[in-house]
């Protein structure tokens, strides 16, 4: 085990990591929806092992339903953008009856114009966001095309975050780890207070000295 | 033991005394490169253009006849073949960008090599090996509008794109308009497109500032879709198809040039360099 995943595991133990992460993730869907004036905004995180885009967070349409849902990485335009890291924008794309389908599927919703940009975390793409159906009658310009790539940076750490959580969270629930460990001492010494906490800290004190 | 006596090429980095007067150009370049002696009159006919990307629905309106379509699959211990391609386009995109280069070199030969479908774990190197392939085919026009931001593939990429420099395949590539390292749009030895917000799909600025060197049309541009469908799209990589058709216009009227004399002749074209003079 890296050095990285034991203080990730053992922050994890005193932090309610997922949780936070999962509300930094649904305030930028939302404010990506709100800015662009668009029906929906969904966050999808690559799941590596089954090689799919999960739906993580959503705002507006589809909101109550898709969170949980997966789509293939090596299709459609999710996985286009996931695979090329190419943003792109369509409208009128409602025309194309595979695309149709599949949306409709999904989510019950059929959106005519999408925007979706890869979301890429120092080298590596975590997934895709996906911005559907802003106003029809606003010509797409290049600012707005920055500033999708802006919220997709925002949007690459809250959902890196989320997922070193999950990683996190993954280790201490192998009960038998030594990252486990450290992580419940924590736990229930961030639980402890006045002379028991005080006694757990000279304790863990004796402990380093005796390590280090 | 000596070696065989064989006769071998000259080094590219020198010449034997008193023969450079055989360095003679194929093309007479004129005093002032305009757009008509660049391409006018050309169709792209005798061309031929690979589309790296997700497939080309074939016999698509805008698109027409492929001259063929393969599929790089990419097996459990990064084994690759390249096979006849029967599923088409599994996104759209490749189709819209194919669309584009027929619209602007209605004669040109399209190709179609996927790279999408391999899985996103195995998309680099279907990227990679696509490339490899297609340098190897000795296509005149290479457009990709894609591009990796895995470092692991920088220096092999970069080996292919100047592999395809020498061998006269001139890589067309979209850069990323996001602040993020990608490859291989990076490379000099690449002609790098960004978009610009103008209407005229032959309209195309030289960028004094590189690492990107042209912008296209990218915004808002009628392209193909699934399903004999049309979509309206935005982006740099329908901005790369437009410079690939020009480039394939440019070379179906001066086959011999090299890509430093077609890059050459691109910047002396540029909307902002030859002042929209003819």
């Amino acid at each position: 085990m890296t050095d990285d995943r034991l203080r990730a595991a053992v922050a994890t133990g005193v932090l309610a990591s997922e949780d936070a992460h999962r509300a930094l993730l649904q305030a930028t869907v939302e404010v990506a929806r709100a800015i662009f004036r668009a029906k929906a905004s969904s966050v999808l995180l690559y799941d590596e092992v089954t090689d799919e885009l999960v739906f993580e967070a959503v705002a507006g349409e589809g909101s109550e339903t898709l969170v949980g849902e997966r789509l293939p990485s090596s299709t459609g335009i999710g996985g286009w953008v996931l695979v090329t890291r190419q943003p792109i924008v369509l409208d009128d794309v409602s025309k194309d009856a595979r695309f149709a389908e599949d949306a409709a599927k999904k989510t019950g919703y059929l959106p005519k114009g999408l925007m979706c940009v890869p979301l890429i975390h120092e080298e590596e793409p975590l997934g895709v966001l996906y911005v559907l159906d802003r106003p029809q009658e606003i010509r797409f310009s290049l600012e707005e095309m920055e500033l999708l790539g802006l919220f997709g940076n925002q949007a690459a750490i809250a959902l890196d975050l989320l997922r070193k959580a999950r990683r996190a969270r993954a280790v201490l629930d192998d009960a038998g780890t030594d990252a486990a460990l450290l992580a419940r001492v924590a736990e229930n010494l961030e639980g402890l207070d006045g002379e028991r906490r005080a006694a757990g800290v000279d304790l863990l004190r004796s402990l380093e000295a005796l390590f280090s | 033991m000596a070696e065989p006596a064989t006769e071998r090429p000259l080094p590219a980095w020198s010449r034997p005394a008193g023969s450079t007067e055989s360095l003679a150009l194929p093309t007479e370049w004129p005093g002032r490169v305009t757009r008509e002696w660049a391409w006018g009159g050309s169709t792209g006919k005798g061309v031929r253009v690979c589309i790296l990307d997700s497939g080309i629905e074939a016999a698509h309106p805008l698109v027409g006849e492929l001259a063929g379509a393969v599929a790089v699959e990419v097996g459990d211990d990064d084994e690759v073949s390249v096979v006849e391609d029967a599923e088409g386009d599994l996104c759209g995109h490749g189709t819209a960008c194919a669309g584009i280069v027929r619209s602007l070199a209605p004669d040109c030969e399209l190709f179609s090599v996927r790279v999408l479908g391999a899985g996103f774990t195995g998309s680099g190197t279907a990227l990679l090996e696509g490339l490899r392939w297609a340098v190897d085919q000795g296509f005149d026009v290479i457009n990709m509008s894609l591009s990796t931001t895995k470092s692991k593939f920088a220096g092999l990429l970069h080996e292919a794109a100047d592999r395809a420099y020498f061998r006269r395949s001139v890589l067309v590539a979209s850069a990323h308009n996001m602040p993020v390292e990608s490859y291989p749009w990076r490379f000099s030895s690449v002609i790098s497109v960004g978009s610009h917000e103008e209407r005229e799909a032959e309209t195309f600025f030289y960028n004094p500032s590189p690492p990107v060197e042209f912008f296209a049309r990218g915004v808002d541009v009628e392209v193909a879709w699934l399903g004999g469908a049309r979509a309206r799209s935005t982006g740099n990589s329908f901005a790369t198809p437009h410079m690939s058709g020009i480039c394939a216009l440019i070379l179906g009227k001066h086959p011999e040039l090299t890509p430093f004399q077609l890059k050459s002749a691109l910047y002396l074209t540029a909307t902002n360099v030859e002042g929209l003079g003819d």
